[in-house]
């Protein structure tokens, strides 16, 4: 069983519900990025997901993008990414890590590289914003082979023979997009993404995850009240950046990140428990 | 491959799947996927439908004003002592390029699909003014998204957009060039996808758009083909045209392509060179990867991020390729060169001096790279170059290169 599944079978036994924070590698500093991830998973994080940084992020919203933007300034590449994933092993083997980025970088070192590399490294799974399930058949066939899980989004505008395309490929979680728009932007819509988390649901066994909107403990709360899991990135993001602005340094700032996952926790486990 | 296996193959790209070889498909966020679903089933409806067909060559011939002339450059064919020039005049459609072919049939599109706003990116401008002349005469909410360094270098056309009832939106993200522009369109596309038709501008993007930006754009290869029959008598002996994104040099080299005794030649802009980085020929210096919807030849680093490049034009400030380029350049059906910054200001002053033609620095690329094989054909061949838009808009950039302030 792959670690993510163990993850939410677990969490299903004890009645939880995931909360997944979003980081991007080498924001705000290369330094800072492992002890920010174990500090999450100290403040309530079951699976991590880890940007990984790209020039053009066509789906990141403007807190996302310039995470983006300042983790390439510092220097953060895929390779880099897998080195963060290694280096989080050595004193966490039970939480799942996942990235989440985009076709070029994987595609540029390789499928089979990476998976290899990945593999490797102790990563479980892959999220490509933009390949979906028409062009994945060769990514998905290394991730396979390495017995790693391949991600996918599916969003509000996807018809019901997507739908099925789709949860064919995934494996791990489904990844609800709770809004069309990109990351950060607008407002949560509960009863919609009920429905269509139900929807998911009638076509797939596989636990479902919901981001995009959620930025607090009241809107964690209402999502984990419909779904498996929620994901929350830009409010983490945006928070260590005002931190920063206001004169803390990173590893504080990566405290007030982790405060506001801890009250997020408390948010999700609220409705759950 | 065979001759035969080849030119079976011009007919059937792309496949089903929007790839041409390896190149171009789908690779956008799920929230995206329906409208292209919907956007490429509406295409393959409307294309061959008389009805559509005769309303875009109405708009065409009456809006437009094609067909654009091939004009015969003998006092610039006379001063190379080479091969024949003669210039598709796309400088001389409506807004002044040939953009206008492709949003007069995406906006024939959007209408059909009953859509109340449309969004464009724009580099030179060129695409941004089309489209807002376009949403203009249709009644259409228009955006325009453009880098915050061609905003600077295009005030013209950024002005020209503005009178015409477009938002010119600057983008501050990344390079500030027309690859910003790109992705900060694809956002607010994913955004308000319901009720916007996005106008890409050239033959990039995920499918069906490569396809059907070459459709719309076909009109100028296939005049040119007709003309040269009539006007030189025989087909020409080589096609040039630039390819920032490739729509112009795809609409004129696609009517050609079963045609092999046509020689071919896309001109990319070689900046100040491409050995140096900064450059914008990602098919003559790049390797293949994915940005903006399609697998195709880009300028990328060793971690596969995009780099930032380099050209004089604004239009052909670009890190990618339409998929198709990348395809006939793997089959090596178009020779794909390169026009530094200095020889395509040199052509662009060539031009307007000798013939009275004042060239956008887009074409001035293929002139430049046009003069170089007709020295090298001899005058008993001809040389069709694709002029893709006047210069106007750049006579502000033009001037500062040379030291003069308006």
């Amino acid at each position: 069983m792959s670690r993510i599944a163990g993850c939410f079978e677990q969490l299903v036994e004890q009645g939880r519900k995931a909360v997944i924070p979003y980081i991007v590698v080498g924001d705000p500093s290369l330094e800072i990025t492992v002890d920010l991830m174990h500090e999450l998973v100290s403040s309530g994080a079951d699976i991590i997901e880890l940007g990984v940084p790209f020039s053009d992020p066509m789906s990141e919203g403007p807190v996302i993008q310039l995470a983006h933007e300042r983790a390439l300034a510092n220097g953060a590449s895929l390779r880099h990414a897998l080195d963060t994933v290694r280096a989080f092993r050595e004193k966490n083997q039970t939480t799942p890590v996942l990235l989440m980025g985009y076709a070029n970088p994987v595609e540029h070192m390789g499928y089979a590289k990476f998976a290899d590399a990945a593999a490797e490294a102790g990563l479980d799974a892959l999220l490509t914003v933009d390949i979906p399930p028409e062009e994945v058949a060769p990514v998905n066939a290394e991730l396979q082979r390495v017995g790693m899980d391949n991600i996918f989004l599916v969003a509000p505008t996807t018809p019901d023979e997507r739908l099925h395309r789709i949860v064919d490929q995934a494996s791990g979680f489904v990844y609800y997009v709770s809004l069309k728009g990109v990351t950060g932007a607008g407002h949560l819509d509960i009863d919609n993404v009920a429905h269509h988390v139900s929807r998911i649901r009638e076509n797939t066994q596989l636990p479902v995850a919901v981001g995009f909107g959620i930025k607090d403990a009241e809107s964690a709360a209402a999502v984990a009240g419909v779904a498996d899991g929620v994901v929350v990135g830009s409010a983490l993001i945006n928070a260590m950046a005002a931190a920063i602005e206001g004169g803390a340094d990173h590893t504080a700032a990566g405290k007030v990140a982790a405060g506001l996952l801890a009250e997020i926790r408390r948010g999700v486990d609220s409705v759950t428990s | 491959m065979s001759n035969d296996a080849v030119m079976n193959d011009f007919a059937s790209v792309p496949d089903g799947d929007g790839r041409f070889g390896i190149y171009g498909g789908k690779f956008v966020a799920e929230t995206l996927m329906s409208a292209l679903d919907e956007l490429e089933n509406l295409y393959n409806k409307l294309k061959d439908d008389p009805e559509f067909v005769a309303e875009l060559d109405a708009d065409l011939a009456h809006y437009v004003g094609r067909p654009s002339p091939l004009y015969e450059a003998s006092r610039l064919s006379d001063k190379i002592g080479g091969a024949r020039i003669w210039l598709k005049r796309e400088d001389l459609n409506h807004t002044g390029a040939h953009k206008v072919n492709n949003t007069v049939g995406q906006a024939l599109l959007a209408k059909h699909m009953g859509k109340k706003r449309v969004i464009a990116e724009t580099g030179a401008g060129q695409h941004g003014v089309a489209t807002a002349t376009i949403a203009a005469r249709l009644g259409l909410e228009c955006q325009v998204f453009m880098g915050e360094e061609d905003v600077r270098r295009q005030a013209l056309n950024v002005y020209r957009m503005k009178l015409l009832g477009a938002e010119v939106i600057p983008v501050t993200s990344g390079s500030r060039t027309l690859k910003d522009a790109m992705n900060e369109a694809m956002r607010d596309w994913v955004t308000y996808v319901d009720d916007t038709f996005y106008i890409i501008g050239t033959v990039a993007g995920p499918h069906p758009y490569p396809m059907l930006v070459r459709d719309f754009q076909c009109v100028i290869g296939r005049e040119a083909r007709a003309q040269s029959l009539n006007q030189i008598g025989r087909l020409p002996d080589a096609l040039v045209a630039c390819v920032g994104g490739g729509s112009n040099a795809i609409g004129l080299f696609h009517p050609f392509l079963e045609d092999k005794d046509v020689a071919m030649y896309g001109v990319e802009a070689g900046g100040h060179g491409v050995s140096t980085s900064q450059h914008a020929a990602p098919l003559t210096a790049g390797t293949p990867g994915v940005l903006h919807g399609n697998r195709t030849y880009l300028m990328q680093d060793a971690d596969g991020q995009i780099m930032h490049t380099h050209s004089v034009s604004a239009g052909l400030d670009y890190p990618g390729v339409g998929p198709e380029h990348s395809w006939l350049k793997d089959i090596g059906r178009v020779e794909y060169v390169v026009a530094d910054d200095d020889e395509a200001l040199k052509a662009f002053h060539s031009l307007t001096r000798v013939e009275g033609i004042m060239p956008a620095l887009e074409s001035s690329h293929a002139l430049a790279y046009a003069e170089r094989l007709a020295a090298e054909l001899g005058p008993d061949k001809n040389i069709v170059v694709n002029l893709s838009g006047r210069g106007d808009k750049d006579i502000h950039t033009v001037a500062e290169i040379d030291g003069l302030e308006f």
